[in-house]
């Protein structure tokens, strides 16, 4: 296994005390600024042969990664855009974890940002590593660089050819002065022989042999293994507890009482049992005697979340957005209809539950790390340790599903905390499924009242969206830095759709539920409310779907993003091709099977444009989807495979909180623990998936989130056209097919 | 006391708790860490292995209830990946975490050995205990088709 090794430890020392600003800059960006963020940040200009490039002397060639890999593909995607500009075959190229250096690598990997943002300077990475080994033959051989040409692996000159691999050039090259990476030159797309080209995942080896090393995999010399009792209501804090029957299981050889707090904490801490093993651990937490003080959070539940939103919804919101005069068209339309949508609680549910491994002695600590930031995680190590965060080492690990979960650094808090009172031993902390269900970070809960009229023509003459919900920016804002409120509706804020008359309004509701974010966070709601109520608009008008989409969305155009002024415009040219594109390969309004219906939606996230039509029937009070096509711009795809792959899980994550359970809340905890009573998809439930994806040459935009915003509506909106049952809540319940 | 048992081919002993669960023997006590602990609870399939042959679950299988029988890992499938199942797994480009992958192949690998050219039936049957986060099933069923075609076509070259 070629990752989880430090790399470049010298200019790691020199600089980790910048990852306590890189902490600042983290906390302040949601994952959706991200792509548009890190194309803005300076970097300076590190030798590429020490930051991203490695060849030995036999010409063996390894890439190495600055971003997390958490089944997305990452792994794949970024070494694949440095072997192009590099010149080398794919076949040749190893991949190895970067280590945490905010100097040289990015913040952390989410808002499927990383190929995005790291597209232009990977870019000119590979060019100036390849440049300077063209300069470094061309002295050898005292010609012109111009005459020489990298290819392979090697630089190849005149007639008869002469040649020089690169591990014949790496040392005299690395020594070579660095081009501005602003002017170096970058290859032709027509002679891309990587990027754009189908690719297995330089992983898939290890991941299918059970070598692959996931975070709790991880194996020190004298660790314990420990589990943590904490407060089943969110925001309780520990009143007492007795160690005596945990210390008396066999392998339990410490119970350590641990506090957590600030900004990166879900619980305020709690009762780690050390053992000599998981197992162990967990017996001896089974027979702890704890006392919580459960505070105020205790009588917290989803039917008074409930009533909260009710109320809430019976009053007007914070006015957010306001064109036109929306209430006065409501009023005298001559077509106007309302509906409620609802979401719920959901969880991230990564199949490997979090863990994190940490060893802190006086002169220095290492943590192995299953995480989306390791910079976050190294800070909040060494503000547990006291420690400079250049004597924190983090070694990031593969991990078993992401999602946005495992940006979080709670459970890197836990871990640090616990490891300063081990005496020095190796503590990985464990979560059970239990507790990963129990003290997650959530999508939020929110309540949508969707108002649209239509005119005499079928248009949309207004179109008023109203939210209330448990806003992830006011989770992390503490301070009141994120106002909650235009973020919560993600792209729903630009709708594509023409209308004169236009207003959205938002109110917070309170929760002690952590919120974070999930899979395309604001989106995954947005998209199901937006493209659903739309389709009911059509409905009303009696159109077509897809017609009436594509008459709303109207001319070739850019929409700014509203209150994002800086942020790429929405383009409904290329809008406008996913949908067409989608229904055409689907065959639209070509006739089904008596039973079955089809439905379309489309959405814009993440700078990338997606669009799925769903076949769905449904049988005894239970939603069949038969089949799923999906078109996607994401701009130029580096790796189409993967980007398919991407999409096809994407649709199965939004299902799976679509067609199954919800985190529900009662005494101010969740009634759900595992997989019996929170369920996932199964394999009998999957569809047909098919994913085409546009070969675009626009600059790469994200891609392992914009496939599920449409995956909910697109179902729901056939269940419509199958049955005539509009879903307006989910999980769909039987009573709402009936 | 110790309890003895084949582990992928070879002789094998420990001394636990006889109740002690044979995942986290396998994970903590013998540091093959190719099983994965998903639920503790029969529920995920991450930690499936082969008993006699047999698709279980280690994390709700005693160590006790091992002794004397035959256990088989994703370790012990192939030294080098070359499986016709880990193969397949490879060439449909299956997992993307590739957490669950280890219970998923172990399943499949059962499944194969009752059944060489199962139907879609049969693979929905045989894999509805293994949960895949990232939802890769519909490439989990052409990569058992796969390794189907493949052991067949081996049976026909030998034949």
């Amino acid at each position: 296994m070629a990752i989880a090794a430090v790399v470049n430890r010298r200019d790691f020392l020199k600089t980790g005390a910048a990852g306590g600003v890189a902490l600042v800059i983290g906390f302040h960006l949601s994952p959706a600024a991200f792509a548009d963020q890190a194309q803005d940040q300076e970097k300076k200009t590190p030798n590429p042969f020490d930051a991203w490039v490695r060849i030995t002397p036999d010409n063996r060639v390894t890439l190495i990664l600055g971003k997390s890999e958490m089944g997305q593909g990452i792994m794949t995607a970024l070494p694949m855009i440095l072997a192009e500009e590099l010149c080398v075959d794919w076949k040749q190229v190893k991949v190895q974890q970067a280590a945490t250096n905010p100097k040289i690598y990015d913040l952390g990997t989410g808002g499927s940002g990383s190929v995005a943002g790291s597209w232009l300077p990977l870019r000119r990475a590979g060019a100036a590593a390849r440049e300077m080994l063209v300069a470094a033959a061309a002295k050898q051989w005292e010609v012109g660089p111009d005459t020489c040409k990298a290819q392979g692996g090697q630089v190849i000159h005149g007639h008869p050819q002469r040649s020089l691999s690169y591990g014949e050039l790496v040392e005299a090259a690395s020594k070579l002065p660095i081009p501005n990476l602003n002017t170096v030159p970058l290859k032709n797309s027509d002679d891309f022989t990587v990027v754009g080209h189908d690719t297995r995942r330089f992983e898939g080896r290890d991941k299918a042999t059970g070598s692959a090393k996931f975070g709790i995999d991880s194996r020190v010399p004298g660790m314990l293994f420990a589990v943590v009792a904490r407060c089943p209501v969110f925001g309780g804090k520990l009143a007492s507890f007795d160690a005596a029957k945990a210390k008396a299981v066999p392998g339990v050889r410490d119970i350590i009482p641990f506090e957590t707090s600030g900004r990166g904490a879900s619980t305020t801490g709690g009762v780690a049992v050390l053992a000599d093993n998981s197992w162990a651990a967990i017996q001896g937490r089974n027979v702890l005697e704890v006392k919580w003080d459960e505070g105020p959070a205790a009588k917290e539940s989803t039917a008074e979340l409930q009533k909260q939103f009710l109320a809430n919804a019976a009053k007007p919101g914070r006015v957010l957005r306001n064109e036109g005069d929306a209430d006065s068209a409501l009023g005298s339309s001559p077509k106007k209809i309302e509906a409620v949508y609802e979401l719920p609680f959901a969880p991230h549910a990564c199949m490997e539950p979090m863990n994190c491994t940490v060893q802190i002695r006086p002169d220095g600590a290492e943590a192995w790390i299953p995480t989306q930031a390791p910079q976050w995680a190294q800070g909040v190590i060494a503000e547990a340790s006291k420690l400079p965060p250049e004597k924190v080492i983090v070694h990031t690990t593969l991990m078993g599903g992401g999602f946005g979960r495992r940006y979080q650094a709670d459970f890197v808090m836990e871990a640090a905390q616990v490891a300063t009172k081990s005496a020095g031993r190796p503590v990985m902390v464990l979560w059970t499924r239990e507790d990963d269900m129990h003290h997650g970070f959530y999508r939020p809960a929110s309540y949508h009242k969707m108002q649209g009229a239509l005119d005499a023509n079928g248009n949309l003459a207004a179109w008023k969206h109203f939210q209330t919900s448990t806003s992830i920016a006011a989770k992390w804002s503490q301070e009141g830095a994120n106002d909650p409120g235009l973020g919560e509706f993600g792209t729903g804020a630009t709708i594509p759709y023409i209308t004169p008359n236009l207003r959205l309004e938002y109110t917070l509701a309170e929760s002690s539920v952590p919120r974070a974010w999930w899979r395309s966070v604001e989106h995954s709601s947005s998209g199901f409310v937006v493209e659903s109520f739309i389709d009911e608009l059509a409905a009303a008008a009696g159109q077509d779907p897809l017609a009436f989409r594509l008459k709303l969305i109207g001319e070739d155009r850019k929409i700014p993003r509203f209150g994002e002024e800086k942020a790429t415009p929405l383009d409904t040219a290329r809008l406008k091709g996913v949908l067409q594109l989608a229904a055409e390969k689907a065959g639209w309004g070509k006739p089904l099977p008596k039973g079955m219906g089809r439905g379309i939606a489309t959405f814009f996230s993440f700078n990338s444009y997606t669009a799925a039509v769903a076949e769905a029937s449904v049988k005894d009070g239970t939603v069949e989807v038969h089949r799923l096509v999906y078109a996607v711009d994401c701009g130029r795809p580096i790796n189409p495979e993967g980007v398919r792959a991407q999409v096809e899980s994407a649709a199965i994550y939004g299902l799976s909180a679509a067609l199954h359970d919800a985190i529900t809340i009662k005494d101010g905890r969740v009634e759900q623990s595992n997989f019996n009573d929170y369920k996932m998809p199964l394999m009998s439930e999957t569809p047909k998936t098919e994913v085409h994806v546009i070969m675009s040459k626009e600059e790469p935009t994200g891609i392992g989130e914009p496939g599920l915003p449409v995956v909910t509506p697109a179902m729901c909106n056939a269940i419509f056209a199958a049955t005539g049952k509009r879903i307006r809540r989910l999980p769909i319940r039987r009573e709402d097919l009936a | 006391m110790a309890i003895s048992f084949t582990l992928n081919g070879k002789p094998q002993s420990v001394d636990v708790s006889p109740d002690m669960p044979l995942l986290w023997v396998l994970r903590d006590t013998l540091n093959m860490t190719g099983t994965k602990f998903g639920c503790g609870m029969a529920l995920c399939g991450a930690c499936t292995v082969h008993i006699n042959g047999e698709a279980t679950r280690s994390c709700v299988t005693a160590i006790s209830s091992v002794a004397g029988k035959k256990v088989t890992t994703i370790e012990g499938l192939s030294a080098d990946g070359s499986h016709p199942v880990q193969q397949a797994w490879m060439e449909e480009d299956v997992p993307q975490c590739g957490y669950c992958q280890s219970g998923q192949i172990m399943s499949a690998v059962a499944l194969l050995s009752k059944k060489p050219n199962p139907t879609d039936t049969d693979i929905d049957d045989a894999m509805s205990g293994n949960i895949c986060r990232c939802g890769t099933y519909q490439r989990i069923r052409k990569a058992i088709h796969r390794a189907a075609s493949m052991h067949t076509a081996k049976a026909n070259s030998a034949a």
